[in-house]
């Protein structure tokens, strides 16, 4: 019976505006709603499509601390059978990366999927951690996933096109947009949520190798320049004498 | 100890976002007064290759052979990898391409490094400290993240560092790596490539629709426009999802991130979550009929206006200069 984990982040939403506190150090999670990570969303729910009706299963982990747990009850609610979470501050890809390959190391799993980025820090970074952690195959960015048997094919995003490959299960896949239609929690889901087990595990100790020491803002535009609705030759012209960009 | 690069074909080819990296990592090689490795896998001709010298590289390492001529993503990083020891190299870069995306985890495993990936600008090197600049919040904001490990991975975001030519052929080596089979389960059965136009993540123009168009048979200027410009087209995500333009189009924190010199934003209202994915374009070009549209807090240029009027006009005023 297929089992798959789907490793879930917890991210500011989507309409956050982003400011950051003590001398452009910290973010400024003042009013911040998280979520789940959108994509993880999209892993989760492409996950629940593959087991359902097959006995199979999917497991949610985060690494995160207790704050994360209502993230983890919307999992549960869209649909996840159990959920993990390793009690620390996600200190960076790497350390994530390596609290979960030590979690499927002792819990083998037939697919491991993640999302194809978390929106906070983006840097795609997981997914091939994790494959290199457990010397399997990692795709990055699939936008397609189907199985048969214990074979998968999948849909790679290259730049102008993609590439189709067949990969072996095991394997570890971040997804984007076209591998399932999120999915809503339903009222069913939403109850059996607070009783679907949720297991606290501590974390294994690793030497990091990155640090954020700052954050920075755009530099703000300046007044945009408004040209009227027939100045069509006028913009053209700006934009080759000011801009010159074209 | 050498800078190594990674530098990825297309078709044989290398793209502008290769000598972009070539340059950054040159420029990187001389602030530590070393030389410039590029590894090259796949089959491209020497004269290609050599052509990598014209940037700064010294030495190019050339993996060829029909197994490894397509991308598998395995394969690559242990080669990579290889090379790098082999070369003593503690620095690598790479483009943050699809692939290089893909690369750069798996690398900083391999090499027990620290990987700065999307970065936009040069490393720091100050007081023992290696720092890069790199997006984060899909766009929204920029982090300075200090690299602790001896050995570091970059991946830089194409189109935010300039070509520079410093002239000089590099030396093309053969270089090969026993590889494990195990490397080769993910399989490629077929790649599909989308018309000629000019691609998105390569685009230095870009025009983009928003949902102001009201439906896909109105694309048909915006591909004019486009066109006449040397431009890739994109798109908002409610665009895509209902099927208007294909997903590759779309553009935002969702989408895809762009930063071309010059973005022309046409009936797109600028969500947060559409300008995280764009408010790195030099130069921001929005027409909407609404004055109120907050795109045009964050425009450079604005036209208040009826796209289906004011489109076919700045179709003519480019044929116009174009003349
Ligand atoms: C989790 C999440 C992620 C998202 N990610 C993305 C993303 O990655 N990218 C993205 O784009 N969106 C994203 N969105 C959606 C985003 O919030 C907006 O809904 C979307 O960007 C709006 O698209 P639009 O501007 O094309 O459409 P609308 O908001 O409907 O705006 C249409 C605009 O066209 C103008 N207009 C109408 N008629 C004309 C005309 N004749 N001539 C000129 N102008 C005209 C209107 O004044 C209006 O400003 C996301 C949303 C969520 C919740
Ligand atoms: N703290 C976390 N716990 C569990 N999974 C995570 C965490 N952070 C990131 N991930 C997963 O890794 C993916 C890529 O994240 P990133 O490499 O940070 O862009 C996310 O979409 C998640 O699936």
């Amino acid at each position: 019976m297929m089992k798959i984990l789907v490793c879930i982040s917890n991210v500011p939403d989507t309409t956050t505006k982003i400011t950051f506190t003590d001398n452009n150090t910290q973010f400024n999670t003042t009013g911040v709603q998280f979520i789940l990570n959108p994509y993880d969303e999209i892993a989760l729910s492409r996950a629940i499509e593959l087991t359902e009706g097959s006995g199979g299963s999917v497991t949610v982990i985060n690494v995160g601390e207790v704050n994360t747990e209502p993230t983890i009850r919307k999992a549960l609610a869209i649909g996840a059978t159990d959920a993990v979470r390793v009690n620390a501050k996600p200190h960076d890809a790497w350390f994530v990366a390596y609290q979960i390959a030590q979690y499927v190391k002792a819990n083998p799993f037939d697919l491991i999927l993640t999302g194809r980025e978390s929106i906070d820090y983006n840097g795609s970074k997981v997914a091939g951690m994790l494959g290199e952690l457990l010397d399997l195959p990692s795709v990055s960015i699939i936008k397609k996933l189907d199985l048969e048997g214990t074979q998968a094919t999948v849909e790679r995003e290259i730049e102008g096109g993609k590439e189709i490959l067949t990969i072996p299960l095991p394997f570890v896949a971040g997804t984007a947009e076209g591998v399932a239609e999120p999915k809503i929690p339903n009222m069913r889901g939403i109850m059996s949520a607070r009783t679907k087990p949720l297991t606290a595990v501590e974390p294994a100790e690793v030497k990091t190798s990155s640090e954020i020491i700052s954050y920075e803002t755009p530099a703000p535009r300046g007044q945009v320049k408004l040209i009227s609705a027939d100045g069509a030759a006028k913009l053209i012209e700006l934009l080759h004498t000011e801009a010159k960009i074209i | 100890m050498p800078v190594l690069i990674y530098t990825e074909n297309t078709s044989g080819k290398f793209k502008k976002s290769i000598f972009e990296v070539v340059s950054y990592a040159r420029a990187i090689a001389d602030k530590n007064s070393t030389t410039l490795t590029a590894i090259s896998i796949g089959n491209v001709s020497n004269d290609e290759l050599a052509a990598l010298g014209k940037y700064g590289a010294n030495k190019v390492l050339n993996v060829a052979g029909d197994k490894l001529k397509n991308f598998v993503n395995q394969a690559y990083a242990s080669i990579i990898a290889e090379a790098a020891k082999k070369e003593g190299a503690d620095i690598v870069v790479l483009s943050n391409t699809f692939s290089g995306r893909g690369l750069a985890p798996r690398l900083g495993v391999k090499l027990e490094a620290g990987v700065a990936d999307g970065a936009v600008a040069l490393p720091k090197q100050d007081g023992g400290k290696f720092t890069v600049k790199k997006t984060a919040f899909s766009g929204k904001a920029f982090a300075v993240v200090e690299l602790t490990s001896a050995n570091k991975v970059i991946a830089l975001i194409p189109n935010s560092y300039k070509v520079v030519e410093t002239g000089g052929t590099a030396q093309v080596e053969d270089f090969s790596v026993e590889t494990k089979e195990s490397d080769f389960r993910a399989m490629l059965k077929e790649i599909v490539r989308s018309t000629d136009k000019v691609l998105l993540p390569d685009a230095e123009i870009v025009v983009s629709g928003g949902r102001g168009l009201k439906g896909p048979e109105n694309w048909g200027m915006i591909e004019e426009l486009a066109g006449l410009l040397g431009a890739a087209t994109a798109c908002s995500k409610p665009v895509s999802d209902a099927g208007w333009r294909p997903h590759s189009e779309h553009v935002g924190q969702t989408g895809i991130a762009i930063s071309p010199n010059l973005y022309i934003a046409i009936g797109i209202s600028g969500a947060i979550q559409h300008l995280a994915g764009v408010s790195s374009s030099k130069v921001i070009v929005v027409i909407n009929k609404d004055a109120e549209a907050p795109f045009f807090k964050v425009a450079d240029y604005g036209i208040v206006g009826d796209a289906f009027e004011v489109v076919p006009k700045l179709i003519a005023a480019v044929k116009e200069y174009k003349a």
